[in-house]
């Protein structure tokens, strides 16, 4: 008995033991199966990411300037696209959703801009997204009369040019530079469709049948023209001789230039027939004696400066190592498999990894701090020019209260020309000196020499004789 | 409780066991596990994140006389698989969650490994000028001025 009850309880215990150990064995199975499909999957879905670049779902066509019929195809470039909207800034630019005043932060500009829009409103940028609303709204176009001209880089306007044209895009162009804004803005095709609806877009930069990069805009296909002549290149047609590479920064500079509004039709011109350098533009405006505004303290017939990133760009260590707009501003970033530029264009210093560290290969801390070295003293150098711009206008001032007429003041006035185009060079220039450290510094430096050349010469400038009340 | 005879619990967990075995099987061909075992440089792009290191490589100079592997592991074979073990591990850890940092960024020791390669071949001609370079604090390797010799442009 006591042996039999010895050999079955070991017998009970070996069942229990089996059917744990098959219990156990069956979880852990199903766990490593479960583990392994999960891992299966995984690689499938990578795999299926390095498929299907694009599918399009609707056609595009040369009138398709709304961006969100475009994002239907291209939906991750929309995407970023879309980003634009988000108010983004740096230490020395852009702003949130009502941006501030520069004045507010540099004083100095409301009298360099005496006289001018400029003094009225003259705000911190925003995104893309933002520029046909933000034109539409800035004090520069509602309180002062401002030509079509303006829109040419702040809409999707081709498709206007086109129509207004009978199909010549040029025609169209001058003739819309021509309009008065408003007219310009509320023009309506055969149906009665508004023309001028969106902000830059897609269609703007790209084929819409090939997506190749292409310039549109007028101003840069003369503007690029006239440049490559002087540099001994006949007949240059961008769209036909540029590079790829030279397109991802042609593009830009679409827009991102210095411009002005050439003759009574207003036609919107780019200044490079002599090159693009600070100097051999200001010899363009000379040569043609032309003047943006009489300069209400001074009277002297004062140069804006637009926006010229394209021209200081060129200037620099990135343009010479054949680094585009695009590679920095619009970097290259992986999605899925895809690889796709970053259409949220913004500050590179909002953006380091992708923007800077494709090829500096330092930490994130390193280069943020390389570009501070380079805007903060941009922008001491800045201040010290707009003070001795400051000194040079009181001097005027002082001397036309002394006396002084425009004769007398001959000299004083044509250094006020010099110092101010150099100082809003660099000061409407949207990098604080980053796209052409050195070239920003020999500008300003410049401008401290006019100005107090200026500020010398308003001393020096002969008085009327002064009348003594007891003589 | 009714109990499963041993023949029965034997049968059953060798399904069991076959089945993860399969699937395991079919996970480890169909994402090409045993290329990982050759020297084709494809093998670096069956995940695509290493495209642009791999189009830069063919626009380089070294394209025709190395591939990824003779820069970038060790050439024993001891050395060899645990570098294989260490990067292939992080790889593909990083590459399932999709946590890793971008651009991707060569780690120190395999920077160490890459210049031991460099001097594999040129060490010879090198050897005056590199002496203690490479294992200095403060040294400088031979890809921080010949960056281009590896990885052409990926723009």
């Amino acid at each position: 008995m006591a042996e039999e009850q010895k050999e079955s309880k070991p017998a009970g215990e070996s069942k229990k033991r089996k059917t744990a150990v098959f219990l156990v064995l069956v979880v852990i199975t199903a766990a490593v199966s479960a583990l392994v499909t999960a891992l299966l999957v995984n690689i499938f879905e990578r795999k299926q990411e390095a498929k299907n670049p694009y599918l399009r779902v609707v056609d595009v066509t040369e009138d398709t300037v709304d961006p969100a019929v475009w994002g239907s195809n291209w939906p991750r470039q929309h995407d970023g696209y879309k980003q634009t909207v988000q108010a983004s800034s740096t230490n020395f630019g852009g702003g949130d959703a009502h941006p501030a005043e520069k004045a507010e932060k540099e004083p100095w500009l409301t009298r360099m801009f005496a006289g001018y829009a400029f003094a009225i409103d003259y705000r911190d940028r925003r995104g893309h997204a933002h520029m046909l609303f933000d034109q539409e709204q800035t004090r520069r176009v509602t309180e002062k009369p401002q030509p079509g001209a303006c829109l040419h880089c702040h809409a999707s306007i081709i498709p206007a040019y086109r129509f207004v044209g009978k199909g010549d895009v040029m025609k169209g162009f001058e003739e819309v530079c021509a309009m008065p804004y408003q007219k310009a803005h509320e023009l309506v095709d055969d149906k009665g469709n508004k023309l001028i609806s969106h902000p830059v877009g897609c269609v703007d930069c790209h084929d819409p049948k090939t997506m190749e990069l292409r310039v549109t805009r007028p101003g840069f296909l003369v503007g690029i023209k006239s440049l490559k002549e002087h540099q001994g290149t006949k007949d240059y047609d961008v769209n036909r001789d540029a590079t790829r590479q030279e397109m991802r920064s042609f593009v830009c500079g679409q827009c991102h230039v210095e411009y002005y509004f050439k003759g009574d039709r207003k036609t919107v011109t780019y200044p490079w027939s002599n090159g693009l350098k600070v100097e051999e533009i200001e010899k363009y405006y000379d040569d043609m004696g032309f003047t943006d505004w009489k300069h209400k303290e001074t009277g002297a017939p004062v140069l804006k400066a637009q926006h010229p990133e394209f021209e200081m760009w060129n200037q620099g260590i990135h343009a010479r190592s054949g680094v585009s707009c695009a590679d920095c501003h619009m970097p290259y970033k992986r999605e899925g498999a895809l690889k796709i530029s970053d259409h949220w264009v913004r500050s590179p210093l909002l953006n380091k990894s992708r923007a800077c560290q494709q090829c500096h290969h330092y930490p994130e801390e390193e280069i943020q701090a390389r570009a501070d070295v380079i805007q903060e003293r941009t922008h001491a150098l800045m201040r010290r020019s707009a003070a001795a711009l400051v000194d040079m206008l009181d001097a005027i001032n002082d001397a036309r209260k002394a006396g002084a007429g425009d004769e007398q003041l001959k000299a004083a006035l044509a250094f006020h020309r010099k110092a101010q185009w150099r100082l809003d060079f660099v000061a409407a220039e949207n990098s604080m000196g980053f796209h052409a450290p050195q070239e920003a510094a020999r500008i300003l430096a410049e401008a401290v020499d006019y100005a107090r050349q200026g500020q010398i010469a308003a001393k020096a400038a002969p008085r009327a004789p002064a009348t003594q009340p007891g003589k | 409780m009714r109990v499963l005879s041993a023949r029965k619990l034997v049968a059953l967990v060798a399904i069991a066991l076959g089945t993860g075995l399969g699937v395991g099987l079919f996970t480890f061909t169909y994402a090409r596990g045993l290329s990982y075992f050759s020297t084709d440089p494809r093998a670096c792009i069956n995940c695509h994140i290493m495209n642009d290191e791999y189009d830069s490589w063919g626009k380089a100079s070294h394209h025709a006389a190395a591939g990824c592997v003779d820069c970038h592991l060790p050439r024993d074979t001891i050395p060899k698989y645990i570098a294989k073990a260490e990067n292939g591990y992080r790889h593909s850890r990083g590459f399932t969650f999709q946590d890793f940092h971008e651009p991707i960024q060569i780690k120190p020791k395999n920077s160490r490994i890459l210049q031991n390669n460099c001097l594999k071949c040129h060490g010879d001609l090198m050897h005056d000028i590199v002496e203690g370079s490479t294992t200095d604090v403060t040294s400088v390797t031979c890809v921080h001025c010949h960056a281009s010799v590896g990885h052409g442009p990926t723009r």
